[in-house]
């Protein structure tokens, strides 16, 4: 009996040593708030499907790392003519879609063909406006020619929307998405969650993880529990409010709190009387107090910001200072512009949080100096339609997510409805340069005259608030682009 | 019988034209562009277009509802804009979750409900009826998903009993499907049980009082017997009104607690179909749900005929 006894406890024993050196996990679950309409990054611009599929299941010819630089991927290296118009690209070799296809140049071809195509749904089409021709020279070589020098083309096609897909495959993308990546994509619960696996024959490094699965949590009160119950590993950006302080306090638990490409900014409508008066947006600029924007709208975490530009990019100039809150200067502006009593305005406000709490703070504020906001709220659908397509508008509040886009100013009919030549030259001269210092002179010019033009309220950079399990490492600790990059996350025990 | 029935189907049908039209027009008017919506703020005017095309958005009114109608006809309920899958899919796909959680609470509630509210009834004015009405009282008062959240945080957060949310599916087990649909269904069962108590009392208390019982009982019947066979029998016809509509507010009206618990039910396929504008998901699960209330009340309709055989002949 003795010895049995001692049989089973040393059996127990050597099973529990072999689970605890096997015990490395290889699967986590990413809680995500919103789902993806489908998976085609090439044919929807809701963040949430780049979340899961950039550089998991599909890969383009350059891709953006979490510090924000460009590095290659299916090209493994690029040439570029002396005029700066033509790129040659060249490729990996023995890469191969998860559906068993072979990757070569053809497909890079079919991809940009596809994009620029005139019926084509990208949502990013610009991004290949600069493109004259793609040419196959070889099975691992293409040529891009462009009608002009593009300074950010290798950077432009290292976006999500600018993914390689197949010949074979590229229709079925938004139910079934085969890329490259090293992960597959293995199921998707409508409304519940997606699931990917690790891809065995990847071309580049293994990835860590076996399994991945995106979990939607559309509730920020659900959120917290999930990840408290160890349901969920963790959170890109989690929507914890005024429960962060909880999870931090936690040691189960790591907190990182990173920098995003979201400005956020009082959108306003430079064409409408009486916001077509520099006075009038000075004394808007004037009367704004970021601290406590930023208090109310993101539990005091955003970064303020003076211009349309993420304060962690190198060519950032800080310009907070240009119109610093100051309300009696606000007032005498007011009264220069012909109102000394003030006017009445409407602030339209999409749903996230930060707008609607960020826009009774904004109003108070304004309340001030004369300036009586009638709040409207909309629904996002509404506010794409009223705000974004038709103009119909005098204020918003809203964050401005894409990467590097001071350049939308410079579109001519753009809901801000600016119009600046000057600013439009710098932009253009921005587009033709390639020279590093030469064009974070010319973005230092931009974000000036912006700023100086107040041509909207600049506010704040978005923050990302990252929660994730501690024992969990290689998360991305800012958000460059909006996406979870899982290729380098692992666990630790 | 037959005549009541045929009386009551063709009510029915007429009832979901009428519907059909009415959701087709009111969604046409919701304003926001689908496609817009898809391609977001950085769209070239050409890929909107494009998009619209490939929606279908192009076409006339009267055609697209004409298709619509036709096609729901021969079981065909369209395409989602968005997830580009047949909508009848993204209905089953919800409905596995729907309907077993709107089914476990009707009968957790009815389970607790009816007892509670016989019980009350029996001992009116005494302190069980006290007791008993003063926490359904509480019950109804409980916002669901607060009482959802305090479920959350002491089965899940600190007992780890069951999951803090999500849907197992039924791929691993009846088992573990309905263990996730536990805490959810709670949820949604005991404000219902408290208000259905509450009308089971009063129903029976208004039965308690007539002529037959007091007859039944001085006969020397058993009280327990002519407490379920007489008097329930006949309180039985406002019971089953309420439970009818809470069924139907089970199948769709639970978009608050599966957003608290994260489930994909109905109630979330249409909120998302609606911030999305995906129409014709959203015309399709509306039509589906004025579908169930009408075989709801169908069924409800039947049910009285068969506790109360007096209207049989209506």
């Amino acid at each position: 009996m003795k010895l049995l006894k001692s049989i089973v406890l040393a059996s127990a024993l050597a099973l529990a040593a072999s689970t605890s050196s096997m015990a490395q996990r290889t699967d986590v679950v990413i809680g995500m708030v919103l789902e993806p309409p489908h998976l085609d990054p090439t044919a929807g611009a809701a963040a949430a499907i780049k979340e899961v599929g950039y550089a998991n299941i599909f890969e383009g010819l350059t891709r953006i790392g979490p510090d924000g630089t460009v590095h290659p991927q299916l090209a493994k290296s690029w040439d570029i003519s002396d005029d700066g118009k033509t790129y040659t690209f060249h490729l990996q070799t023995g890469v191969k879609f998860h559906d068993g296809a072979e990757f070569n140049a053809e497909d890079v071809k079919f991809s940009i063909d596809r994009a620029m195509a005139a019926d084509s749904v990208n949502p990013q089409k610009a991004l290949y406006s600069a493109i004259e021709s793609v040419e196959v020279t070889d099975p691992a070589t293409v040529v891009v020619k462009l009608k002009h020098p593009q300074g950010a083309f290798t950077w432009n096609m290292a976006w999500g929307e600018a993914a390689i897909v197949s010949r074979s495959s590229a229709d079925g993308n938004k139910e079934n998405p085969i890329g490259t990546g090293p992960f597959k994509f293995e199921n998707w619960a409508k409304g519940s969650s997606i699931k990917l696996a690790k891809n065995p024959d990847y071309w580049g490094e293994a990835v860590a993880l076996d399994r991945a699965e995106f979990r939607i949590i559309p509730d920020a009160a659900a959120a917290i529990p999930a990840i408290l119950s160890g349901d969920v590993h963790a959170f890109s950006n989690m929507p914890a409010g005024d429960a962060l302080p909880q999870i931090q306090s936690d040691p189960r638990f790591k907190v990182v709190i990173g920098s995003t490409e979201g400005e956020t900014v009082l959108s306003t409508n430079n064409k409408k009387a009486p916001f077509d008066k520099l006075e009038v947006r000075q004394a808007i600029a004037h009367a704004l107090n970021r601290d406590e924007i930023i208090a109310g709208a993101s539990s005091g975490l955003g970064t303020p910001i003076g211009s349309h530009f993420a304060p962690h990019n190198p060519a950032y100039v800080d310009l907070t200072g240009t119109y610093p809150y100051d309300p009696a200067k606000s007032k005498e502006l007011l009264a220069a512009a012909g109102f000394p009593d003030g006017f009445s305005a409407t602030l339209k406000l999409p749903p996230p949080p930060y707008a609607r709490q960020g826009g009774e703070i904004i109003a108070s504020q304004l309340r001030q100096v004369g300036i009586n906001l009638e709040i409207i709220p909309v629904e996002w659908a509404d506010w794409l339609s009223q705000v974004f397509a038709e103009k119909n508008y005098d204020l918003s509040l809203i964050s401005h997510v894409e990467p590097n886009d001071i350049n939308i100013y410079a579109r001519p009919d753009y809901y801000f409805q600016y119009q600046n030549p000057e600013f439009n030259k710098v932009m253009e001269e921005l587009d033709v340069t390639a020279d590093e210092a030469a064009r974070k002179e010319l973005y230092g010019k931009a974000q000036r005259i912006l700023a100086e033009d107040a041509v909207n309220g600049f506010l704040f950079q978005m923050p990302k608030v990252g929660v994730w399990d501690a024992k969990l490492e290689g998360m991305w600790e800012n958000w460059p682009l909006s996406v979870a990059d899982l290729t380098k996350v692992h666990w630790t025990e | 019988m037959t005549a009541f029935l045929a009386k009551r189907i063709g009510i029915g049908l007429i009832t979901l034209i009428v519907a059909s039209v009415v959701v087709f027009s009111v969604l046409e008017v919701l304003p926001g562009d689908p496609a817009l919506l898809m391609l977001g703020m950085n769209a070239t005017p050409e890929a909107l277009a494009s998009m619209r095309e490939q929606m279908g958005l192009n076409a006339p009114l009267i055609v697209r509802y004409l298709n619509w109608v036709g096609g729901m006809a021969v079981g065909d309920f369209g395409r989602s804009f968005t997830y580009s899958s047949p909508v009848i899919d993204l209905i089953a796909e919800r409905a596995v979750v729907s309907l077993p959680l709107a089914v476990i609470s009707l009968i957790l509630s009815t389970a607790i409900a009816i007892p509670v509210g016989i019980f009350a009834a029996a001992r009116r004015g005494k302190v069980g009826d006290t007791v008993s009405m003063g926490v359904a009282q509480v019950g109804v008062a409980v916002p669901n998903f607060w009482f959802a959240l305090l479920l959350i945080y002491v089965f899940a957060v600190w007992l780890r009993l069951v999951p803090a949310g999500g849907f197992s599916g039924w791929g691993g087990g009846i088992w573990s499907g309905v263990k996730s649909l536990m805490l959810p269904a709670i949820a949604l069962a005991l404000p219902q049980a408290a208000i259905l108590a509450r009308v089971t009392r009063s129903a029976m208390l208004e039965v308690l009082g007539e002529d037959y019982i007091r007859t039944a009982r001085a006969k020397g019947m058993p009280r327990r017997y002519v407490l379920w066979r007489h008097a329930l029998r006949n309180a039985m016809i406002p019971v089953l009104t309420i439970m009818g509509m809470q069924f139907a507010v089970l199948l769709a009206g639970t978009i608050i607690i599966e957003n608290v618990f994260y489930l994909p039910g109905l109630g979330r396929l249409v909120f998302q179909a609606i911030t999305q504008r995906d129409l014709i998901v959203v015309e399709g699960v509306v039509m589906l749900l004025v579908a169930s209330v009408v075989v709801i009340n169908l069924v409800v309709d039947v049910l009285y005929a068969v506790v109360d055989p007096r209207l049989r002949v209506r």
